[in-house]
């Protein structure tokens, strides 16, 4: 990180909520949209999709097969390599216990979009 | 406000005076729910669909028509199922509550036992509002908790509030009770380390263990497709906001669906059936988790909900806790407490856990919940079978 100033790596954005210092994922206490560009750890981070309230974003880069943190404890493993403020989701992070069920193919397949819908 | 509860023969309290109508089969649920339909407000409707015999469904339909909160039975049975309707009579009789068997096959068909169940439920509508009630003490007050339609606002706002209260709950001499044992997935480690002996900590870390091996051989966590919508990605990820229900204190003991703790303090429901798998999932959906609590003596029920769930309960008031602002905002008809404002900056999290445990003593006390007001008496109950617990589960 920066050696001139250390304290650069903690700006971030107010959405962006640490629940324990060991965390390496942010959860959203407010939806950031489409085209927005917001501080992640004192890095400029471009949005492409919107991601929702209660959603996790990568508060450093994660390696693929390393444990990711929330409330300091561990919640699975990255299946790939992920970038800081990266959406962290079903794409990219497995339970380390049962396989997780969504309806996100069957939502593609038969088109029902969420457009318009605040979560 | 001072509490007030209807004192039974077992010595515990009840926070309502409701008449039951039990059908012990489906063959009888269209009967039993005409006869509930005039007497809503003060009569509700229980029962269990199945006509093979179930000593789970049977514990579990005893314990109930003896919860506290109710106050007479109406038992619906169409003649021929496999319900033990006898020995549950007479159950309900020894506690010395009114009890009356419709046999639909013996009195005449449907019209008959609907007119037959309306006049003695009117009647006896009338003696329970009379009942004296007497005082009652927080001590004395069973509180379970459930999270249902959670999201990624779940755990970190509603829960751990719901926690706070159950501290207070506990430190009042309360007995508190949380479960879903598929859903501390990932906390058992630091939900042993809370066990007041070190033999209770494996039990409770065996609980786990069984409902990872159940769900396991299921294919599907505990886990729906509206979590992942919401946010949350694994079962882990949901079990650590889950497990901010149970909030701090330490854990008293791991109880099975209809076993009621002779103490306060606080307690795991161990909710996953024992044996190979049978009967399909443990719990199909979150009311039949409700209804295990119930049966072990809860009163009430706080139910935490980031997506927005509507339901209530027979028998138990629930009390709805929104945890995610914005679902606050489209479903407040709903939701009796707004846990999302921690989210916004807007209130912490002691303090909404300080307005639950108020909202849990005006309840009590007779006050009705949004979902008692909107009128929600959802009620399940399906097969299970259960070993009884250990010695080590109920520490003296």
């Amino acid at each position: 990180m920066n050696a001139t100033n250390p304290n650069q790596s903690e700006i971030t954005d107010t959405r962006l909520l640490l629940l324990s210092p060991r965390d390496n994922v942010f959860v959203l206490r407010g939806a950031i949209e489409a085209g927005e560009t917001i501080m992640v750890s004192g890095v400029q981070v471009s949005f492409e999709a919107r991601i929702g309230l209660g959603h996790k974003v990568a508060r450093s880069a994660i390696l693929a097969a390393t444990k990711v943190l929330k409330y300091g404890a561990p919640i699975g493993s990255a299946t790939r390599d992920i970038d800081i403020g990266e959406h962290v989701h079903i794409a990219n992070l497995k339970s380390d216990y049962t396989a997780t069920h969504s309806l996100e193919e069957a939502k593609t397949e038969y088109a029902i979009g969420l457009k318009g819908r605040e979560t | 406000m001072s509490m007030r509860g209807y004192l039974r023969s077992d010595g515990r309290k009840g926070i309502r005076n409701i008449l039951a109508v039990a059908y012990l089969v489906e063959c009888a649920h269209h009967v039993a729910r005409e006869i509930v339909i005039p007497s809503r407000k003060d009569a509700h409707l229980i029962g269990f669909p199945g006509c093979f015999p179930n000593e789970y469904a049977q514990r579990m339909m005893e314990k109930l028509c003896t919860h506290p909160n109710v106050g007479a039975v109406l038992l619906v049975s169409l003649g021929c199922e496999s319900f033990n309707r006898y020995q549950l009579e007479k159950i309900i009789a020894d506690s010395g509550r009114p009890v009356k068997t419709l046999v639909i096959q013996q009195g005449g068909g449907t019209l008959t036992s609907i007119d037959d169940g309306r006049d003695w439920v009117a009647a006896q509508v009338v003696l329970l509002k009379q009942a004296a009630a007497v005082p009652m003490e927080i001590s004395e007050l069973t509180i379970g908790t459930v999270c249902g339609g959670s999201d990624g606002t779940s755990g970190i706002t509603g829960n751990p509030a719901a926690g706070h209260a159950f501290d207070q709950l506990v430190a009042a001499g309360a007995t508190c009770i949380f479960e879903e044992t598929g859903e501390l997935i990932g906390c058992e480690e630091i939900m042993a380390d809370r066990a007041v002996t070190p033999e209770l900590a494996d039990e409770l870390r065996a609980s786990v263990k069984k409902a990872e091996r159940y769900y396991d051989t299921l294919g599907f966590g505990s886990f729906a497709a509206g979590n992942a919508e919401g946010g949350l990605t694994t079962i882990e990820e949901k079990s650590m906001g889950a497990y901010a229900k149970s909030g701090m204190s330490a854990i008293s003991g791991l109880i099975k669906p209809g076993d009621i703790p002779a103490k306060g303090g606080l307690y795991l429901m161990d909710v996953v059936p024992d044996g190979e798998v049978r009967f399909g999932f443990p719990n199909i959906s979150d009311n039949a988790e409700i209804v295990e609590m119930m049966a072990s003596g809860a009163h009430m029920t706080l139910f935490v909900t980031g997506r927005g769930s509507v339901v209530g309960s027979a028998i138990s008031p629930v009390i709805k806790i929104a945890a995610n602002p914005k679902m606050y905002e489209r479903l407040s008809e709903d939701m009796d407490i707004n846990a999302g404002r921690i989210l916004d900056g807007h209130a912490s999290i002691s303090e909404v856990g300080d307005e639950i445990f108020e909202l849990v003593k005006t309840v009590a006390s007779g006050t009705k919940s949004k979902s008692e007001q909107l009128g929600h008496t959802e009620f399940i109950l399906t097969y299970k079978s259960f070993e009884p617990i250990g010695p080590a589960c109920l520490p003296i």
